[in-house]
């Protein structure tokens, strides 16, 4: 019950009239950066995250997680609405929320995507609340073996879990941890791989990698589709809103599946991507109507929004408990932390009560008010969509410009920018994955440091990440993941072998 | 813009994934070897009190080639090697670049004269050129979002931007 009382705390520090201010501001930013294209949860919360230097931390991150809160809803509105996934995970909306939206049923396909990405948010966040303690605590007796055996078991997971291929997801990830190696080593202090250009010297800052990838790397792609938008129309009220609600109950089971899905995605970071085309794919399979999915059937939208949000919001317990991110977004989130002089990782739970309970029971608070944002807002954000791309272009790209000189004030920073905005649509086009490369871009130098001294504490015995049962099976998980691809391809041999 | 292909469909001409893959993997060997050179000079071996500063980088750069040289042999001998698939069409590529190109003429206008008059520029040329508005309309909307920007983080967050080699604004005296 002690979580209960602390998470009474968090509601304390984070219903002040400041804080639901944020909140609000947070989630109508979050939709707008999720319906706009180029700019999604992660490098919207990049550019902004130079904004809060000076506001205490638990306001900050109150407004830049509802930020996260509103792009996860806005994805939504532009697959529904006009076909166009927002963000990688709305994909599988789009199956049968675009159909539903050309038979008039708008309204009813935003009402059920709001509605369960809301009950997966929730599901996650009660998750959350309950094991990211206990997790943290049972983090405190880590050593640097341990965190290193996590850190191969996070980067193993995309190996793993990865739909592209895994050559693809080696390089890219491999791509990550050189550009983190860049600059000076921490434990020698040697300047690494600058080649004598000195501006390197600070390395590469992932916040810079996020915005180009993802910032202008998207305003490219979605340029070759052309400048206009042909987007449905939606209406929605109370009545809608009402009758739709009294459908959802009879997709409980499929509800409560796509939750632990989610969860369980989120937390080992295979992603809300994968975990919404997964539970997508159990909801046809299982589903008596299974063979409508695709035609415009609410379940279709209720198995992926749930499970993504689910995701989405699981991908957080990971880096609150043990400083490392499960997705981008976490890990821009996690760069947030360092702004504001907190130190990530299982301390976090002892040393800043204040800011980790405000912050879990702002999720609880900002899913609400996001959903009430979202229902209520809906031709707003949609008319937004149709402001000609002429005009967004221009704008976004100046924004992800300020986003990417506020960082470190340096102007060597916007070209770069540019230069990860080239290769993250040539990355994207060839499916070379972005998540491991920017984790990787993050971690790197936290995981060298990890293996660095577990070779000190054990003198150079690689044995040491086997030593106790912890680590070991960590380790051998991570291994698992590592060569699942491979197992993959041995079975389905064994399998053509014996048929 | 279309070229007939001996199976009889018509496939549009533009650059083709197969150029595009191999492009991006000799980037990434490319790069690999670099970083290999550098972690050789660093020191790369395992010393008595474990790795020193080229280790790590050394086995990444490693993992870098030997990655994308595997891309490079799903591309000359894999199975789909005979497809004839379109990275990105010439039509495509035009519109691209024409996001592209002057988004690199920004960031350079930039260097020179700031953010804020930069923008003003970019953003007022972008709509006349792509957007076929007028240039009235076009130029008072780059004052307008140059100035709430310049509103939000001079003023108001005391955030201060890059304003140029020559910064025209100085008058302001921000």
């Amino acid at each position: 019950m002690e979580e209960i009382n602390a998470l009474f705390h968090g509601f304390s520090v984070a219903l002040t009239p400041f804080n639901l201010m944020l909140m609000v501001i947070g989630v109508v930013l979050g939709v707008l950066i999720g319906v706009l294209p180029g700019l999604g949860g992660a490098n919207g919360i990049a550019i902004l995250l130079p904004l809060t230097f000076t506001m205490p931390p638990t306001s900050a991150v109150i407004m830049l997680s509802c930020i996260y809160w509103g792009a996860l809803f806005g994805g939504a509105i532009t697959s529904i609405l006009f076909n166009i996934p927002g963000e990688p995970w709305s994909v599988a909306t789009t199956f049968d929320g675009y159909p539903m939206a050309q038979q008039g049923k708008a309204g009813e396909a935003l009402t059920t995507a709001f509605t369960s990405s809301f009950i997966g948010a929730f599901f996650a966040v009660v998750m959350i609340t309950f094991l990211a303690p206990l997790v943290a605590k049972f983090a405190l007796q880590f050593g640097p073996p341990e965190f290193f055996s996590v850190f191969f078991l996070t980067f193993c997971s995309f190996i793993g879990m990865g739909k592209e291929p895994p050559f693809k997801i080696v390089a890219a990830m491999m791509l990550g941890f050189a550009l983190a190696a860049v600059g000076i080593d921490t434990v020698t202090g040697q300047l690494r791989l600058i080649f004598g250009w000195h501006e390197l010297m600070r390395g590469f800052d992932f916040l810079i990698a996020v915005i180009g990838l993802f910032g202008i790397g998207e305003i490219l792609l979605s340029m070759e589709e052309g400048l206009s938008f042909q987007g449905r129309t939606a209406k929605i009220n109370m009545r809608i809103v009402i009758e739709t609600w009294k459908k959802l109950p009879k997709f409980w089971l499929t509800s409560l599946r796509s939750c632990i899905i989610g969860c369980w995605m989120g937390i080992t970071p295979g992603g809300a991507t994968p975990a919404s085309f997964m539970s997508y794919g159990i909801a046809k399979r299982m589903s008596p109507d299974g063979g409508k999915f695709g035609t415009g059937m609410p379940e279709g939208i209720v198995a992926p929004e749930t499970a993504a949000h689910a995701a989405g919001t699981a991908a957080l317990l990971p880096m609150l408990s043990l400083g490392i991110p499960g997705s981008p977004t976490a890990a821009v989130l996690l760069g947030g932390l360092l702004i504001w002089g907190l130190q990530p990782g299982p301390l976090l739970f002892v040393e800043q009560k204040d800011f980790v309970w405000g912050l879990i029971a702002s999720m609880y608070l900002g899913n609400i008010v996001g959903l009430i944002i979202v229902l209520t807002c809906v031709p707003l954000f949609a008319a937004i969509l149709r402001i000609p791309f002429s005009i967004v272009a221009p704008v976004i790209i100046v924004i992800c410009a300020i986003g990417a000189f506020t960082v470190n004030n340096a102007m060597l920073d916007i070209w770069f920018m540019l230069l990860f905005g080239v290769m993250g649509y040539a990355f994207k086009k060839l499916s070379y994955p972005l998540a491991p490369l920017v984790l990787a871009l993050v971690l790197g130098d936290q995981a060298e440091d990890a293996f660095r001294q577990s070779m000190l504490i054990s003198q150079g015995d690689v044995r040491v990440f086997f030593s106790n049962g912890l680590v070991g099976s960590i380790m051998a998980l991570g291994l698992l993941m590592l060569f699942w691809p491979l197992i993959g391809r041995m079975k389905a041999a064994l399998r053509k072998s014996a048929a | 813009m279309a070229n007939k292909q001996d199976s009889g469909e018509v496939v549009p001409s533009g650059i083709s994934v197969r150029a595009a893959e191999i492009a991006v993997a000799l980037f990434l060997l490319t790069l690999g070897g670099l970083v290999m050179y550098d972690s050789v000079r660093l020191g790369f071996r395992w010393v008595g009190d474990g790795p020193e500063a080229g280790y790590f980088p050394f086995y990444i750069a490693v993992l870098i080639c030997v990655s994308s040289l595997g891309v490079l042999s799903q591309v000359f001998f894999g199975k789909r090697r005979g497809e004839h698939k379109v990275f990105v069409e010439w039509d495509q590529l035009r519109l691209v670049l024409s996001v592209l190109v002057p988004a690199a003429i920004f960031v350079f206008g930039i260097q020179m004269i700031g953010i804020y008059v930069a923008s003003v520029a970019y953003i007022a040329f972008f709509m006349v050129w792509l957007g076929k508005y007028s240039w009235f309309k076009s130029v008072l909307l780059g004052i307008a979002v140059s100035v709430a920007t310049f509103m939000m983080f001079e003023i108001w967050f005391k955030v201060p931007l890059f304003k140029g080699a020559f910064n025209p604004l100085s008058f302001l005296g921000y």
